[in-house]
Formats: structure tokens, sequence, C-alpha cells
């Protein structure tokens, strides 16, 4: 290994490191929730609110809201990891697991790639296999409580093993593709793949 | 003739490179030296940094910064460019002095000039503005909010672009004012750039500026003559950020032309 540079009188507070296999590189732990989202937060009625699984071009399904939360649940304790550096450890969700909603229709083979996109324009891009084997799902509730818009309600997508960017705020839907896109972050110079534990923050890392 | 080829070979390797052409390549970290530490208020210092691998940024852009103990453990914060893209091989980052803080700690009780910090950037391709996009530029700052806006006033001005732009830059009182007496010269050159200040906790006698939290009321007087029209720029805390886009929207300013940036904790779980 090189000589690592060391910054002359730097000892570290330590304080925030938590246990250390959980804390992926270049993070500190946080108790706080940060709001870091890209513009205004869009608001979104719930009798208007829904989410649809598009494959190839197609719309396949279509939830509204009722419908959605009557879909099976689950609660789900994960840590997450914002490519800002903070990470946020035993966060507490409920949600519909992605591979359910899956389950609900008929995938085609081709399928390599997903794009999530939001109410207020917001996309971003994830393989598909990052989605399945509950890796993500798609969340409205946070802390027991309704999912507030500045988090992303009132659904979000929360794909905990990636930046946090991936995980959708507002997201209405699921484009289900052959061929990769960049999404929002993705064309403005963040990571087409983001893994916190391989610190893939921006592109080219 | 040879030694003219192998010059002009030479000088294109050493040719620095736009963030654009570079945007594919990793940005690798770098040392950076310290070479001037200023005092900006009681809890701001700004950190002129000689970059070695300087690649020129755009306005609002930042920095990642890394410290490392000698027994490896590393600490990294994202820090805005306070300085213009123009100045070519160092950037300015202005750092507010955080109690928990981490590196802003270190940057404030330890740094020196002469000293080496790992850097690596610029970074960020979203909230940036070039004079070659023009305005009306309305920028919205909070606190330490106001550096990334910093940078686009500072390229506005090297740039000689008489984009029409306001500046409405909240702080807790007077002595808060980081830039405060450059914002009252680029203010008062006459092309096209209104600074607009609030004080939030306490103001000096005989103050003329506004005196209370950002507000609608506050909002649609210092947007009125750009109306829909404006290019929005937001930065500081969150819960200001998030009241003020949330008022600008309903100003009716279109949401895709606002951006926001948002630094530090909610304060809530």
């Amino acid at each position: 290994m090189t000589d690592r540079f060391v910054s002359r009188g730097f000892v570290g507070r330590r304080r925030n490191t938590g246990p250390a296999n959980r804390i992926p590189p270049g993070q500190y732990v946080t108790e706080d929730f940060p709001v870091l989202s890209a513009g205004p937060t869009p608001r979104i009625p719930l009798d208007q609110w829904t989410f649809s699984i598009e494959q190839l071009g197609h719309e396949l399904v279509r939830w509204n809201w009722d419908q959605f939360i009557a879909l099976p649940r689950q609660e789900f304790e994960v840590d997450i990891h914002c490519v800002t550096k903070w990470s946020k450890l035993d966060t507490h969700w409920e949600g519909v697991s992605v591979d359910l909603l899956l389950e609900r229709i008929d995938l085609d083979p081709r399928i390599m790639y997903v794009t999530a996109v939001s109410y207020g324009g917001y996309t971003t891009n994830i393989p598909l296999s990052d989605l399945l084997n509950g890796q993500a799902f798609v969340a409205y509730n946070y802390a027991g409580e309704p999912l507030e818009p500045e988090h992303g309600g009132p659904a979000r997508l929360v794909v905990p093993h990636l930046y946090f960017w991936k995980s959708a705020k507002w997201v209405r839907g699921l484009k289900l593709m052959e061929h990769d896109k960049h999404g929002f972050w993705e064309s403005f110079g963040y990571n087409n793949h983001g893994d916190p534990w391989k610190e893939e923050r921006y592109s080219g890392d | 003739m040879a030694i003219d080829r192998l010059r002009s070979a030479l000088s294109g390797l050493s040719q620095p490179k736009t963030a654009r052409e570079l945007v594919r390549t990793p940005l690798a970290w770098q040392i950076a030296t310290v070479k001037e530490i200023t005092a900006e208020t009681p809890r701001v210092k700004t950190f002129t940094l000689t970059i070695p691998d300087w690649v020129q940024h755009r306005a609002g852009q930042h920095y990642d910064v890394r410290l490392t103990a000698p027994d490896g453990y590393q600490a990294q914060r994202s820090y805005s460019i306070a300085s213009e893209p123009e100045r070519e091989g160092e950037i300015d980052l202005t750092v507010e002095y955080l109690e928990d803080g981490e590196v802003s700690s270190y940057m404030h009780e330890v740094l020196v000039p002469g000293d080496l910090v790992e850097v690596r950037g610029p970074i960020g391709g979203y909230f940036v503005w070039e004079a070659s996009t023009g305005g009306p530029l309305l920028l919205v700052a909070g606190g330490s909010g106001v550096v990334p806006l910093m940078s686009m006033l500072r390229h506005r001005a090297a740039a000689n672009s008489d984009a029409p732009a306001r500046l409405l830059y909240s702080s807790r009182s007077v002595d808060d004012v980081i830039y405060r007496g450059e914002l009252e010269t680029l203010g008062a050159l006459g092309n096209g750039l209104e600074v607009f200040l609030t004080l939030t906790r306490s103001q000096p006698e005989g103050w003329e500026g506004f005196g209370r939290r950002i507000d609608r009321p506050m909002l649609e007087e210092v947007a009125q003559p750009f109306g829909s029209r404006a290019r929005v720029y937001v930065c500081g805390p969150t819960p200001l950020v998030e009241s003020a886009a949330n008022n600008l929207v309903e100003i009716g300013v279109p949401q895709s032309q606002i951006r926001t940036e948002r630094f530090g904790p909610t304060g809530k779980n």
C-alpha cells in the first residue's frame, strides 16, 4: 500500500462512526434526517396519486392510493447512506416490496434496467438485479407515521444498499427497460450505479 | 521546427481542462496547499487553496475535503466553492465553524497557511449558473448558504455580465453577514445587481434593510420585477430553503426554474 497522506494535527472526533462494519467509507452517522431534494417539494393529493409499472414502453398495471395500500405490506428496518456523507442507521419503514409489485406483471426476459419516475420530474436509474430479492420497496410510512412530503411522501422508492439518491422520492412508477438511461443526478455527474461500499459517488469513481 | 512541435505538444498537456471535458474521468483526490485563511465573520473563515491539478469549475459547484488521522481514520465533507471560475489555479472555500463539526472544527482550529489538505472536485452539475445562461437571476441565501451564490455573483462580475440579478440574504445579525463589504461594492456597481439583506435576530441602529425571516411578502417584493421569468437558486438550511421554494412556487415561479441546495440538519428525526 502506498504511503497515505496524513492531515497534520487531525485525530478525529470519532463520535459519529457507529459500528464500523455498518458505515461505508467516507460516511458519518447522523441522528437527524436531512432533506436534500433538488428543487421545491411536490405536493400530491392522495386522490390523484397513482403508481404504475411500464414495460418496454407499455403500461401494464396502475394502482390508485387505496389499491396500493391494500397490497400486502411489510415493515423494513434498514441503514441508509446519502452521497453527501451522512448515514442513518436502523430506519424504520412500511411499504410494499418491489418483488411483490413485479409479481403482478409478466416480466419480460429482456428487461435489464429500471428507471424510477417521480412526481415533479425526478428520475433515477437502477439495474433490475439491484431491485429484486428483497433489496427494494416502495414505502409510505416512515418511523410509524405517514411519510412526509419533504422526505418523499406520499410514497418513495427505498433501495438501501445504494446511495440514497436512488431511493426516488414522490415515486409514481417504474419503467422497465432493456437499456440503461441516466436519471436526474446521474446526468449531473453522479455515479451511474451508486454503491456506497465501493464509494461510487461521482461519475468515473 | 521540431522544438516548436515539442513545445506545442507540451503546452497542450498542461492546458487546464474544463470540468466538462473531464466529466467522465475519475475525480481524483489531490493534495492542495492552504495559501491563505481569512476570517469573514466570528464563525466563518475562507480558506484559499492552491490546487495542483486545477480544473475550471462552474459557479455553484463544490469540492470534497478529506482528513486522515495517523491511524487511518478518515472524515469527509463537501464545501461549496466561493471563488469565481475565472481565478485560475486556486479556489476559496468558505466554511462555517460548527460546534460538533468534525471537519469544520479542524479547519478553523488547526489549519494554517502552508498546511496540506486532501481535496477532490469540482463536483456537481445541477446547482450551477453560468453568465451565458443569463437572467433574471434571483438568489436566496440563508447563512452560509450564500457561499455558492457568491461564486455566481463573482463569476457574473468577472464575466462582465449585466444580467439582472437580485440576492436576498438572511443572516442573524449584521456581524454574521459574510462578504458584507464585497456585496455592498458589487451592489453599487450599477450593472444590474441589487442586494437585499435581512437580519433575523438583531438589527443595528438605523438599519434600513429587512428585519425578519424570509417570508412570502418579502419574496414577493424582491421577486416582483422578475416575476415568473426568474431563474432562482436557493441555498441554506433546509427549513429556509423549503419555505422559500414553496413560497416562490405559490407566487408563480415555475417549479422547473427553482434550484435548491440544502445545508445542515433538519432539526427533526
